[in-house]
């Protein structure tokens, strides 16, 4: 019972810390007032450019650096998921085309430059093995040195990759900053009220291209954690990343807008996504209906807020709507 | 000579094919207090605009201080100490005041709520001002937002502040206390300048007044040597006397007849006590108020948008039953409209016309053309056909609307929210009153408008008059409203504070039946 | 703050809207930015695979057109997605944000490959017909719940309906695992594939021609609906603002609902002409991301039924065709996706152009005329 309920738990942890990572990176992107339905094609774009560049960096030398192969594969995650959001912050605050109908577009463009070059990399590297970057995921999976020695506790909380922390230490860096700093606070002004902003002398546009692209490469990370710690540094056509990426939508909603929600929020929606597999008695085919359930919360959710009016449990005020100075 | 602070040289802006100001030339002297006079529609905000860098100028130079400077942005302005309080607040709801002061500024700084506090409370002792630093936006007053609006320009270093209508939605004592603290600041060196159409506040508070005319700059003359009319006539450019028409109509028929009636807006304030009135055929019933004391509510309360309260009744006479039956007092079955939709209101034969307030976001559909939008009122019952609308019979109402009121469009089937304000009033008012109605109700019919615009639609509602039509005209011009109505109510804080006779009244009293509630008043509903 | 005191450059660039432009010009834009489009995909396909872009988009076109069976292909798989941009087309028009086609799709899907095993005794044309019925219902149903809570909560609706999509999907999931046929495959496989009942006849010979008819037909129906029925009207006021559809008399809930039945319905229909007509199976690919690629279609179409077959054409062939070199290339067929998200990004620019213009300064020669005039 105990091992279930430790097992259920840890379960919980590396999936939530998928969508962690991309609710928090749609919260600064939302606090902009941009909403950016692109978080699942960018969490592709993050995981597929992390596995590509390790993967040709551990095939091009005899032994990589572990250090080395973490580094490439953050940064190279943050730049490919940044430019994905710079083009959908481009064609949104430049051009002015739709936030919802680019959103979606990006996320066609990010799952199928991910697909394509996660199923075609051994192809096109001129290799003909399975992808698999085992010692970058190795380095990803590193836990403390001390989990072993402390038992349950342990293994509930130290027994995870280095990037089960981080995406807590930036929920709580965006919590402090969206809250307690000037900068944060005209992020903010920008996505509840533009025009505000404008007259206030904040750089809206500037504001807005920032967070989409920070945001952008804050989801980037969900991206690489699933890929090198998730599902061991290999890659997979199943769409897995796609159905994260809108549960990381939904629970942005679910937060109430505020990352420090994230933190806990993510391990519900990850407990509630693996029950199923710790009731009695499901067959193959009713666990299916059990895996509903994330889903069927979050609907709740929706509902419960849209009946409660509390004037700070809402989304920032200008969400999904263009801005732009001298209209008339 | 004083010293000059701003200074214009042919600047020009446009917006589109519409020139919102044109080459003005013109200065402000440092440490006066200026009124910028105009009607709506002269370019006022658009040139101040320019100088707290919302807009930028197409031609022409500004100079401050002497020195040519371009201002690209709010933060340029700023770098000048220039600072502007729009009408429509630049307020965060959801942030407190002392979150909306510092707004902007300083970014790299530490965010220490307790220092900025301690900030606000000096400059709020040194010129009079009250402003609780942890109170969030939403739950302020319109005043208390507008003082946090003018702290915040003074908290940012504002030497020259801008203010735009600032008594628009202030009560007479809240602009007193206003004047006070702007003189309090001209007496610190600060150059003001107002932007209003008010004139009584102009002579009381200004220095010098400057008039703008469609878009252009007509000259700056001192307060002290003007007087009411002779402002007008720079303003309007002709000597106007507000000869309205007022024709008397014999037999007046009740028409409609409101009693009770209490309403509770969304946010669970009760926006009217115990509303009783009368209203006749052939008369015109001003409704006088500041704006937002239940006019908007009153209106759509009739109209069948608003819910009201249990016991609340409005009773529609209809003209043709006059003569069919009636009881022994002589007087026709009316019928019941609280509780009636929109479209039941049109279904049970109720004539009833209404022009909002929110022209396109309410009365038009601003992407559709005249045609389309001649079909708001009757799409479904004017069309035979169960499924499909008919287009012949609005496209022909579109054209004589356009060739009777001379409304300016390229075509019929232009997107009306691409005209001009006039134009597009003239499109609803023209739809409202080809539905033949029996009651009219307008909210604001004239705001934005030209003189002519404005004369056109009085034109028309008196026209509507001598037909019998029982009139509502909500106005915010007392001038107007005295000169057009045959008899007024004045609305305070939800209350009906006295209904006068239009060709009696006196502007004072109606000012002061505005501005403070009878006693009793209060008491009646406590009850 | 130096700066300010001297003159600076003014803003180089101004964005303007602008102002009706011809019906030509907006065409000549738009294919102007759909070729950069294309060639920026040759580029990126030169680069990926080494192949002359040349003979890439001849193979494009081979893979879309190149034999019979090919044409077919491609305007089997324009008519799915213009059937779901279709359907599409009144909730936004009513600016409703339904990304569920995807669910209601699948919902539909489920109960036709449903009929098509519970029921293969029935007559042919009873079965096919009871099949669109029930299908259109079942995404009425799927619709109809966002709708209902959007029209008495106001609950927002882009996420509502996104979470019926994954409903859908762990549905179809439960019953494929029911239906799986043979055991232990976890697909349901082609369903009757010997008496073909449910399948689509032939017409004419062509195995496709049905879904062309069913589409068309819609196409048509949903434009007259739109632009010349008072439920196009409503739809319009409500699309544009929910006060003037009130002082109008409209009951906005009421629309809201209505269109989202419809909106669900031919959504639902989409999922029939997936099962009955192409795949002859069910499984939770079965939409396959058509759901939102259509709402771009709908979106960039602006609503009108023969554009948004023209899109839905343009994508079937970038489709078809990405396919084809995908796998003359050894490459995985996920390149479509790539290409396709290029294209749509261009056309999004694209639509830029059309509605604003960018007014330059003309500096020096305000100033000069300044200096004449002094």
């Amino acid at each position: 019972m105990m091992q279930n309920f430790v097992t259920l738990i840890r379960a919980a942890v590396f999936f939530g810390t998928v969508i962690m990572f991309g609710c928090v990176g749609e919260t600064v992107t939302e606090k902009a007032g941009n909403l950016n339905l692109g978080v699942p094609g960018i969490m592709y774009l993050g995981g597929i450019a992390s596995l590509s560049s390790v993967f040709i960096y551990e095939g091009s030398t005899e032994n990589p650096n572990k250090a080395v192969c973490v580094i490439l594969a953050l940064v190279s995650a943050f730049v490919a998921s940044s430019l994905g959001g710079l083009i959908y912050a481009f064609l949104t605050i430049t051009l002015r085309a739709n936030q919802n109908v680019t959103g979606l577009t990006l996320t066609i463009f990010g799952s199928g430059v991910a697909n394509f070059f996660g199923g075609s990399l051994n192809t096109l590297a001129g290799r003909f093995e399975q992808i698999a970057v085992p010692v970058t995921s190795a380095a990803f999976r590193t836990t403390f040195p001390f989990s072993d020695s402390l038992g349950v506790v342990g293994e509930l909380f130290f027994s995870y990759g280095f990037m089960v922390y981080l995406a807590i230490i930036i929920a709580v860096l965006t919590h402090i900053f969206m809250n307690h700093t000037r900068r944060g606070l005209n992020l903010r002004t920008v996505g509840e009220n533009p025009a505000a902003a404008d007259a206030a002398g904040i750089n809206v546009n500037l504001n807005k291209y920032l967070a989409i692209c920070i945001g952008a490469g804050i989801c980037g990370f969900g991206g690489v954690y699933y890929v090198m710690d998730y599902i061991k540094g290999t890659w997979a056509n199943d769409g897995s990343i796609e159905t994260l990426g809108w549960l990381a939508v939904a629970l942005v909603i679910f937060t109430t807008w505020k990352s420090k929600h994230a933190i806990w929020g993510a391990y519900l929606f990850g407990i509630l996504y693996w029950l199923y597999l710790y009731i009695p008695g499901l067959t193959r085919s009713s666990q299916e209906i059990f895996k509903m359930l994330p889903y069927v919360v979050t609907v709740v959710v929706l509902i419960v807020t849209s009946l409660r009016n509390s004037r700070d449990k809402q989304p920032p005020a200008a969400l999904g709507l263009p801005y732009f100075r001298e209209e008339r | 000579m004083a010293d000059v602070a701003i200074e214009f040289k042919n600047v020009t802006k446009r917006f589109g094919s519409v020139v919102a100001n044109d080459h003005v030339s013109m200065k402000v002297n440092k440490g006066e207090i200026l009124s910028l006079l105009g009607e709506n529609g002269s370019g006022k905000t658009s040139l101040m605009n320019m100088l707290s860098g919302i807009y930028f100028p197409d031609e022409g130079e500004i100079f401050i201080n002497g020195t040519p400077v371009t201002i690209r942005d709010p933060k340029d302005a700023y770098a000048l100490k220039i600072g502007m309080v729009h009408q429509h607040f630049k307020l965060v709801d959801v942030f407190t005041a002392a979150e909306n002061l510092i707004v902007g500024i300083d970014p790299g700084k530490k965010l220490d709520r307790k220092e900025i506090a301690d900030e606000i409370k000096g400059i709020c002792d040194k010129y009079g001002f009250v402003i609780e630093p942890g109170k969030k936006v939403y739950d302020m007053s319109v005043s208390e937002k507008q003082t946090l609006e003018i702290v915040k320009m003074l908290y940012r270093g504002a030497d020259i502040l801008i203010l735009d209508e600032p008594t628009a939605v202030l009560t007479p004592q809240e602009s007193e206390h206003l004047f006070s603290v702007i003189k309090n600041m001209k007496k610190d060196g600060k150059t003001v300048i107002i932007i209003t159409h008010k004139l009584h506040e102009v002579l009381s508070v200004s220095d010098r007044v400057a008039i703008l005319r469609k878009g252009k700059y007509i000259e700056t003359v001192k307060t002290s040597e003007a007087d009411e009319e002779k402002l007008t006539e720079l303003m309007v450019g002709r000597h106007v006397e507000l000869n309205i028409d007022r024709p008397v109509i014999e037999n007046k028929e009740l028409r409609l007849s409101v009693k009770n009636l209490n309403c509770v807006n969304s946010e669970g304030q009760q926006v009217l006590f115990d509303i009783n009135f009368d209203l006749f055929g052939g008369e015109i019933l001003g409704i006088a108020g500041i704006s937002g004391n239940g006019q908007k509510e009153l209106l759509e309360s009739i109209a069948g948008l608003q819910k009201t309260q249990t016991g609340a009744s409005v009773v529609y006479y209809d003209p043709d039953s006059d003569k069919k039956k009636k009881d022994d007092a002589g007087q026709a079955d009316g019928m019941e409209m609280i509780g009636l939709s929109p479209k039941k209101i049109r279904e049970k034969g109720i004539h009833l016309s209404f022009v909002p307030e929110d022209r396109l976001g309410m009365g038009l559909v601003g992407s559709m053309g005249m045609t389309e939008n001649m079909m708001i009122r009757d799409y479904s019952t004017a069309s035979k056909s169960l499924l499909f609308t008919d287009k012949k019979k609005p496209r022909e109402l579109a054209e004589e609307i356009k060739e009777s009121l001379g409304v300016v469009t390229p075509d019929i089937s232009t997107p009306v929210s691409r005209l001009s304000g006039g134009n597009v009033q003239k499109v609803l008012v023209g739809r409202e009153i080809a539905a033949a109605p029996a009651v009219l109700m307008t909210a604001y019919a004239v705001r934005g408008l030209d003189i002519n615009t404005s004369y056109t639609i009085y034109d028309l509602l008196n026209e509507q008059k001598k037909k019998g039509v029982a009139i509502i005209f909500v106005g915010e011009d007392l001038d107007v409203i005295l000169a057009l109505c045959d008899r007024i109510l004045v609305l305070c804080d939800g209350h009906v504070n006295g209904i006068l006779n239009g060709a009696e009244a006196r502007k004072e009293e109606v000012g002061l039946l505005m501005t403070e509630l009878k006693d009793n008043r209060r008491e009646e509903t406590a009850e | 703050m130096e700066a300010n005191m001297n003159h600076v450059h003014d803003p180089w660039v101004r964005i303007a809207k602008r102002d009706d432009m011809s019906f030509l010009t907006k065409l000549g834009i738009r294919i102007a930015v759909l070729a950069v489009g294309v060639i920026i995909c040759a580029i990126m396909i030169y680069f990926i695979t080494g192949l002359n872009p040349f003979v890439v988009y001849l193979t494009v076109v081979k893979g879309a057109f190149g034999t019979v069976r090919r044409v077919w292909a491609t305007v089997r798989e324009m008519m799915m997605l213009a059937c779901i941009a279709i359907g599409l087309a009144p909730a936004f028009k009513m600016k409703f944000w339904n990304i569920g086609a995807e669910g209601q799709v699948l919902i539909g899907g489920i109960v036709s490959a449903g009929c098509m095993i519970y029921l293969p005794f029935l007559p042919g044309p009873v079965l096919l017909l009871l099949m669109f019925v029930l299908s259109a219902a079942a995404g009425a149903l799927w619709g109809l719940v966002p709708a209902v809570f959007k029209a008495k909560w106001n609950t927002n609706e882009t996420l509502f309906t996104l979470m019926m999509n994954y409903i859908a999907i762990q549905l179809t999931a439960f019953l494929v695992s029911k239906w799986e046929n043979p055991k232990g495959s976890n697909t349901v496989g082609i369903i009757n594939p010997n008496t073909r009942a449910g399948w689509f006849p032939e017409i004419a010979g062509q195995q496709f021609m049905l879904n062309v008819l069913i589409v068309l037909v819609l196409a048509l129906l949903m434009n007259i609906y739109l632009k010349y029925t008072k439920h196009g009207y409503e739809i319009a006021v409500v699309g544009e603002s929910w006060n003037t559809a009130r002082y109008a008399g409209i009951n906005v809930g009421k629309i809201l609902i209505r269109t989202m039945l419809l909106s669900g319905a031919v959504c639902g229909i989409a999922g029939f002409l997936a099962v009955s007509g192409a795949s002859h199976t069910i499984s939770t690919s079965t939409a396959g991301g058509r759901g939102f690629t259509a709402i771009i279609v709908a979106w960039l179409a602006k609503f009108d039924s023969a554009t948004m077959l023209f899109i839905s054409l343009m994508l079937a062939f970038f489709d078809s065709g990405a396919n084809e070199i995908a796998s003359k290339c050894g490459l995985n067929d996920y390149a479509s996706d790539m290409i396709i998200g290029i294209i749509l990004f261009f056309i999004l620019a694209g639509d830029f152009f059309v509605n604003y213009r960018l007014v330059f300064r003309k500096r020096v020669s305000a100033v000069n005329s300044e200096k004449e005039v002094a």
